[in-house]
């Protein structure tokens, strides 16, 4: 399942967040919206810069397709694809708009092989990774990357305050091992920013089946062990400062470390990005406030929360801050993908701004190409913001059709 | 609109999330609670010793005074409920908005709360034997045979996992207070009214705060407190209860399969007991542990049967603000539909009657919820499946046994009222460990003496009794 494996990455940006204004709102843009996380936003983008943003995209996407669907350098799914549409991409796709002659993406091509048939052969013979998601039961979905993660990370850490994630520092990746994007990425990360990456073993997928099983103390002792690894390595002079991991273990890493009368900030850790699953508002006050010792100003102890997805990569926020309610709002990485909130029975029309619907996600890098995939996520649409003058998504939580159906575990 | 914060050993905690209480026929919002999660309670639950450190530093004595003090207020005082102010009356049209039983009700187990918070001298007497309190207080102590007896304190705090929908449980919790130990407790999300109000009103009456957690939130929530609390009680289904059977740090409360069993010495008397077993059945509107939900009889079950469904039958719905409504909605109309699909599947099995079929349709769906009138079935065995069962509406089975195969055959049961006089039966009756409580004689299954323990003594839960030997010491004298 694709969603086990949200890494949606908040880059952290200049907080603008100042006094209370009238909404300066254009209704000839934003037509009818609902209720927004903050009322009197001054990050609101300029016409200008989502004018700008729009024609970048489009042009994006124009390359894009004639890249994936070129004869010359498309990979052999897509262009046993473009045989079956009723349109020509190459010619009928000028912009973002036409990504919706496509049908909707179905993740469910992503399980078996061959694998290589992801591959374009405008890259073929690069070496190459696989990695995959769900896989507690039947087979996994998989996804060929070649260099994807290694940009989407290294444009993240572009936007790591050094003050909080120094470099040259180790880091702790607390998360899952095994086929995974997160285990490389995050060493990478660590890496181009000059540390060296200390992992522990943990797979998620036997996690899900405890929970299934009901083996309640079983989940309770693997997380235990997880957590142990966390903790000897944190204890073993090794000048971790930053780490990646999972709201759920950073509780139990936090509650682990009470119990033996330290804590996260005590033992040296000043930036932590966490991701893989749900946060809400409450949660992050909480984390923030209670297991790291107050804001990062005062506690310095700084903790991003993330949100991310194999198939899209990473997307940027806006600061979460208590002046507004720590509310999240995730913004994709445009153009190389693209984040709408669709109405639930209608996946082609966008819901108002602050009106909640699905999500719908776009990817489109030189290795990979989505023309909309529907997310197993919903959330509000927000305003486009300064620094990424397109649409956002905040609120983010499962899609209330599947809601009840899907695990999370501690990751 | 009236919120209701979390409280964390006495402070309010302005959650972000909030989850709304809805009026369950008119689909209003009567309120919204702040919610928090489960590793909020872990982090909480490190501070939990200055709970009971709290409570130890006022003396037994003044503790249930100011218990006494609290019991008054809960019944009769406006008090600071999360961000108001809550009247009596406010409190009685809340809870019967969310719960969706008649305010009489509500009243009911209102006064229960209250009398059993306004004795409990009496009921901490008769829990601890004549003990005195001092004992438990100092963790040792003289009996009065010049014996040294000792009880350890086996937790800081007493954790409750609190229904949803049944005002009646508080009961159970209430005593820890003079116990001094201090209560962590998660409301049912549409019955938070009960513990906010009655730890409002210890605090009010001079209870410190610090000995209070109330924690409105999801699931994890609840296992926390129970992984969380050396000692905890969790009220659910069967289900739950096989879940912690054998854990000694849980008590478990579920479905009480409570009963009525006929002797044959006095079956033909039957309908000297009908009031009896009517109000056993319809008490509550069906919903509490304690009400009846079988029958028992080696003949004129028939009789019986007709007799129940002619005086419940014909019950109609009325206005929860009505004094005579004795009927309860169902808050979720699904639960009500899925309820009666059982029922539907009981009474399809050879040798089961429905007794009230010709009393019109038991189902009746409202726009946003339901209610299931009384039915009352006849089963010619206790083979048959719906002798074992217990809904949460009126409902009952009579049930056709011989009795010499009565006690073998009638499983766990909460509350066994044995309408006999015959001794070997009572005999029998009386070492029948499957039998919680034990009514001989003509007692409705719902009236409990509180002087006795309810599903097990809340002493011999909190505490441990053991072994302490004290020889004096000679100290030198510091210079």
């Amino acid at each position: 399942m694709l969603a086990e494996l949200k890494i949606w990455l908040q880059c952290t940006v200049e907080s603008s967040f100042q006094g209370s204004a009238t909404f300066p709102i254009n209704p000839q843009i934003y037509p009818p919206y609902g209720s927004m996380t903050v009322s009197t936003p001054t990050w609101l983008a300029s016409n200008d810069q989502i004018a700008d943003a729009k024609h970048a995209l489009d042009k994006h996407t124009y390359e894009s397709v004639q890249w994936h669907f070129h004869d010359s350098t498309g990979s052999p799914f897509w262009l046993e694809q473009k045989a079956s549409l009723k349109f020509d991409p190459l010619k009928d796709v000028k912009g973002f708009d036409d990504l919706k002659k496509f049908p909707e993406f179905e993740d469910d091509c992503l399980r078996g092989g061959p694998i290589e048939r992801w591959i374009p052969k405008g890259l073929l013979g690069k070496p190459t990774y696989v990695f995959e998601t769900g896989g507690t039961t039947g087979i996994p979905k998989s996804r060929m990357v070649i260099d994807d993660f290694r940009i989407d990370y290294e444009n993240f850490s572009e936007t790591l305050p050094d003050h909080y994630f120094p470099k040259g520092s180790n880091w702790l990746m607390l998360g899952p091992s095994g086929p995974r994007r997160l285990r490389l990425a995050i060493e990478h990360l660590c890496q181009v920013r000059g540390g060296i990456c200390f992992c522990i073993d943990l797979d998620p997928r036997w996690v899900v089946k405890l929970i299934k099983k009901g083996w309640m103390e079983h989940l309770e002792e693997y997380k235990k062990h997880c957590i142990d690894q966390a903790i000897t390595i944190l204890t073993a002079n090794h000048n971790i400062k930053c780490m990646f991991t999972t709201p759920k273990l950073l509780e139990s890493l936090a509650s682990g470390l009470a119990e033996k009368g330290t804590s996260i900030q005590e033992l040296g850790i000043t930036g932590i990005f966490s991701g893989g699953t749900e946060f809400t508002p409450q949660w992050t006050r909480f984390c923030v406030e209670e297991l790291l010792g107050g804001p990062a100003e005062e506690s310095g102890v700084y903790m991003t929360p993330t949100y991310g997805n194999t198939l899209m990569g990473l997307a940027c926020s806006r600061p979460v801050t208590s002046d507004d309610d720590y509310t999240i709002a995730y913004y994709a990485p445009q153009p190389r993908a693209v984040v709408e909130v669709v109405d639930f029975d209608d996946h082609t029309k966008i819901v108002g701004h602050g009106e909640t619907g699905r999500v719908k996600l776009y990817t489109m890098t030189k290795e990979f190409f989505v023309p909309g995939f529907l997310e197993r996520d919903e959330g509000e649409r927000e305003l486009p913001f300064d620094k990424y003058p397109w649409d956002g998504v905040s609120g983010v939580r499962p899609y209330r059709g599947f809601a009840s159906t899907t695990t999370v575990g501690v990751y | 609109m009236l919120t209701i914060n979390p409280i964390r050993w006495g402070k309010q905690y302005k959650s972000l999330e909030y989850q709304d209480v809805f009026h369950f026929d008119t689909g209003e919002s009567i309120a919204r609670i702040g919610q928090v999660n489960g590793s909020m309670v872990q982090m909480d639950m490190r501070k939990a010793d200055n709970a009971r450190k709290a409570l130890r530093s006022i003396p037994t004595q003044e503790l249930i005074e100011r218990c006494k003090k609290a019991a008054y207020m809960f019944e009769h005082e406006t008090l600071p409920v999360g961000d108001g102010l809550q009247t009596v009356d406010d409190f009685i049209h809340q809870q019967s908005a969310s719960t969706g039983l008649p305010e009489h009700m509500c009243r009911n187990n209102m006064q229960k709360n209250c009398f059993v918070l306004s004795n409990i001298d009496k009921i901490l007497d008769a829990l601890t034997r004549g003990l005195d309190l001092e004992i438990f207080a100092r963790g040792y102590g003289e009996e009065n045979r010049n014996v040294t007896v000792s009880f350890q304190c086996q937790t800081p705090v007493l954790g409750a996992v609190l229904p949803n929908n049944s005002p009646g449980v508080h009961t159970l919790w209430l005593p820890a207070v003079p116990l001094q130990v201090g209560l962590v407790l998660k409301p049912g999300s549409q019955e938070p009214w009960t513990p906010y109000r009655m730890i409002s009103a210890y605090i009010e009456a001079g209870i410190p705060a610090e000995a209070f957690c109330l924690y409105p939130g999801g699931h994890d929530v609840g296992s926390t407190i129970l992984g969380k609390c050396s000692r905890s009680m969790i009220f659910g289904s069967a289900q739950t209860v096989d879940q912690y059977s054998g854990n000694p740090r849980v008590q478990a409360h579920g479905p009480g399969f409570s009963k009525i069993l006929i002797g044959d010495d006095v079956v033909d008397q039957w309908e000297d007991y009908l009031d009896l077993m009517v109000e056993s059945v319809l008490s509550n509107s069906g919903r509490s542990c304690i009400n009846c939900s079988g029958i028992w009889a080696s003949r004129h079950t028939k009789e019986i049967g007709e007799a129940l469904a002619s005086r419940m039958g014909g019950i109609d719905i009325l206005p929860p603000s009505n004094p005579k409504a004795a009927l309860a909605a169902f808050t979720n109309a699904q639960m009500a539909k899925g309820t009666w699909a059982m029922v539907q599947q009981d009474l399809a099995e050879s040798g089961v009657v429905n007794m009230t079929a010709s009393y019109g349709e038991r189902l009746v769906e409202r726009e946003r919820c339901a209610y299931l009138k009384p039915v009352v079935v006849t089963a010619d065995s206790p083979q048959r499946a719906v002798a074992m069962k217990e809904y949460m509406f009126p409902f009952v089975s009579v049930v056709k046994c011989e009795q010499k195969n009565m006690i073998k055959s009638i499983g766990s049961t909460l509350v066994g009222t044995a309408l006999t006089a015959d001794d070997e039966w009572i005999d029998e009756l009386t070492n029948a460990t499957h039998i919680d409580r034990l009514n001989i004689g003509a007692m409705p299954t719902n009236r409990l003496n509180w002087l006795q323990p309810h599903e097990g003594n809340l002493i011999d839960f909190l505490f441990r009794s053991r072994a302490v030997q004290i020889v004096p010491m000679r100290v030198a004298q510091a210079v």
